[in-house]
């Protein structure tokens, strides 16, 4: 929520008791650019607002109500658990790009898994990155759940598979599989990812019940690349976005929500075991206008 | 995505071609669109308000050369515009490493900017480049496994890493790092830190506090290129906080345009010391302005058109 003080207050500064016209709408614009809706979004939310009150005499408090009302009809239907409650074992692949939050999301959801009384698999596929292994095991460790790991540089895809023959085998009803990092422009990478899904599906041809595309809060337009990209390579099922505790808006979710209509499931609002929220639509558009619950 | 903004003034223009002088209803039509095409390369919206009206200023009054379309002659006009406010053609701005050694450079940024990956490909190249003896150090107390990967990181390259001691905050193993690095001869001593948002206090006064104690010769800004228009808030809450000395954008391997290189250094006025373009410790380029001002006008070659018309 503090993410959003600051679009909160250029909007009391632009609207306390003041006419909605063209000019006050141009800064409402500015200030929607600002916190990365991008301009055509922005233009678009502008004009609906636009549409009913253009040249009342508005509060601030309105302005802000209405604008997130436009935002939350976006994002709405996309409000969606994960939901992992189905056939045994359910599996979750976490994908994105370098240092986006996939290890810490995973090791969240392990957390929150394991306190609802579940029984998560984690397996740490990422075989690159330096001591990516290591930082899995010790989101084992706290949640308390098992990590299938192999040596670094060992294939990621057989790793995968590895991990669901464990799964079946003590039981396990859900496997978060971890990956590297990726540039999504770099197609050597996505298809190792590629790979990865392939074998997954072929141990277990329903799996993964999710992909889900790990976005950085902080990320400009390239969100929309990342999610057009990731979706063609690994048929992403649901987005987080991570870094909601900073300064940025995270306003590019809903460039991607416009454009792929993906399901949303959680936001990151820290580094710590809890800080991982169900996402709501309600509260999100309305952090982004800056009003405060 | 490409050439948008040639093709944005390319429509804009194309009732004037074969006129002389851009006068200012021209200008304020195609600085609409030079506006869009830098927010579109998430160049923050502050920074483009400033650059557009340097643009405006150069632009009215411009003879356009007629054997080029008019589009093209605002491009090049955009593009210089760019490379002065990215500190123009000459900076080269290497690291600071002179003075009495050990000699300390502090990396501090936002979590996953890639503070880590950055601080062993510098090591790489102070060792390989400059000659010098360097220290690795991970102040990292928070992420899971954070010293383990600059430890590993450090053998890959290399170069020496500060032995991990359990339960030692960040201010004491920076000390114990400075320390080491004097005892054992090191050149320079690179201190990793923990990733922060700049509104943590209790994070930002941990970081000055590292800074007050090492008294680093650079402390880098390190962020991600892919950052949209958070660049701004974060550049400027760092540089309040702590004595940066320069900025390094990394994920420029990705295909962002790189508008956040422009705000970061635009609000400091900071140089942007490297760029980081893999994951590997040798993916650190030397940074270029005209380069980077290609990039974020989504084209290069439009400029070396003009200069040969
Ligand atoms: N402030 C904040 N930091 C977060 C959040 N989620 C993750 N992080 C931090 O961001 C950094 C990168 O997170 P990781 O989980 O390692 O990211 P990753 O996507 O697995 O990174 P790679 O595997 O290197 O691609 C770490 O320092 C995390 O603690 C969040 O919601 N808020
Ligand atoms: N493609 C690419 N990946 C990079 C680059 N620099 C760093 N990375 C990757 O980005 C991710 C995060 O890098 P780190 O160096 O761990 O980032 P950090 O800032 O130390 O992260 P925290 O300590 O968690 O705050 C890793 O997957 C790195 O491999 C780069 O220039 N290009
Ligand atoms: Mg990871
Ligand atoms: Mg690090």
């Amino acid at each position: 929520k503090r993410s959003s003080t600051q679009l909160g207050d250029s909007v009391t500064a632009i609207f306390t008791k003041r006419k909605l016209d063209a000019a006050a709408l141009e800064e409402l614009e500015d200030a929607l650019i600002a916190a990365d809706l991008g301009a055509p979004a922005a233009a678009r939310v502008t004009e609906r607002l636009a549409r009913d009150r253009f040249d009342r005499e508005v509060t601030d408090e309105e302005v802000r109500a209405a604008l997130a009302d436009v935002v939350s009809e976006t994002l709405m239907p996309l409000q969606c658990d994960l939901d992992v409650t189905g056939m045994s074992p359910q599996v979750v692949v976490f994908v994105g790009v370098n240092g986006s939050g996939k290890t810490t999301t995973l090791g969240k959801i392990a957390v929150k898994l394991k306190r609802e009384g579940r029984n998560p698999l984690l397996a740490a596929g990422d075989t690159f990155r330096a001591a990516a292994i290591e930082q899995v095991s010790v989101w084992g460790e706290r949640a308390g759940a098992p990590v299938i790991k192999r040596e670094i540089g060992a294939d990621a895809a057989g790793l995968a598979f590895d991990a669901l023959e464990t799964a079946e085998r003590d039981g396990h009803d859900v496997v978060l599989i971890d990956t590297a990092g990726r540039l999504q422009n770099k197609a050597e990478l996505m298809d190792e990812l590629r790979k990865v899904i392939r074998v997954i599906k072929k141990k277990m041809p329903e799996a993964p019940h999710h992909v889900v595309l790990v976005l950085d809060g902080t990320v400009g337009s390239n969100a929309v690349s990342q999610a057009e990209a990731f979706l063609e390579a690994a048929n992403v099922t649901g987005v987080v976005m991570t870094k909601l505790d900073g300064t940025a808006k995270g306003g590019a979710l809903v460039q991607v929500a416009e454009k792929f209509r993906l399901p949303i499931h959680y936001i990151g609002i820290g580094e710590g075991e809890e800080d991982l929220q169900p996402f709501s639509a309600r509260d999100f558009s309305r952090a982004l206008a800056g009003l405060e619950d | 995505m490409f050439d948008a903004l040639t093709e944005r003034l390319g429509g804009v223009f194309d009732k004037l071609t074969g006129r002389g002088v851009l006068s200012e209803k021209d200008v304020d039509a195609a600085l609409r669109e030079i506006r869009v095409a830098l927010l579109e390369a998430d160049v923050a919206l502050p920074v483009v308000k400033d650059v557009v009206a340097k643009i405006r200023e150069r632009a009215v009054g411009e003879d356009v050369i007629r054997a080029v379309a008019p589009g093209q002659q605002v491009v090049k006009i955009v593009h210089d515009a760019l490379v002065d406010l990215l500190g123009g053609e000459g900076e080269q701005p290497g690291l600071m490493v002179e003075g009495e050694p050990p000699v300390a450079i502090l990396m501090a940024g936002l979590q996953g900017s890639g503070k880590t990956t950055t601080s062993a490909k510098l090591a790489k190249r102070l060792q390989d480049v400059h000659k010098k003896k360097v220290l690795l150090a991970s102040l990292d107390t928070r992420r899971p496994a954070a010293m383990e990967q600059l430890q590993q990181l450090a053998g890959q390259v290399g170069v020496g890493f500060l032995p991990i001691m359990a339960n030692q905050r960040a201010v004491d193993i920076a000390k114990r790092a400075m320390n080491a690095g004097k005892l054992q001869g090191y050149d320079v001593v690179i201190l990793d830190t923990a990733g922060r948002t700049s509104i943590d206090e209790d994070m930002m006064a941990e970081a000055k506090s590292i800074a007050d104690v090492t008294r680093p010769r650079e402390t880098l800004l390190v962020a991600d290129a892919l950052t949209g228009q958070d660049a701004v808030e974060t550049a400027k809450r760092f540089h309040e906080r702590l004595p940066l000395t320069g900025l390094v954008l990394t994920r420029m391997d990705g295909d962002g345009r790189g508008g956040a290189a422009l705000s970061m250094r635009h609000v400091t006025g900071l140089p942007i010391k490297f760029l980081g373009v893999s994951e590997k410790p040798d993916g650190l380029d030397a940074f270029d302005a005209k380069r980077l001002a290609g990039r974020i006008l989504g084209r290069g070659d439009i400029v070396s058109l003009v200069e040969k018309a």
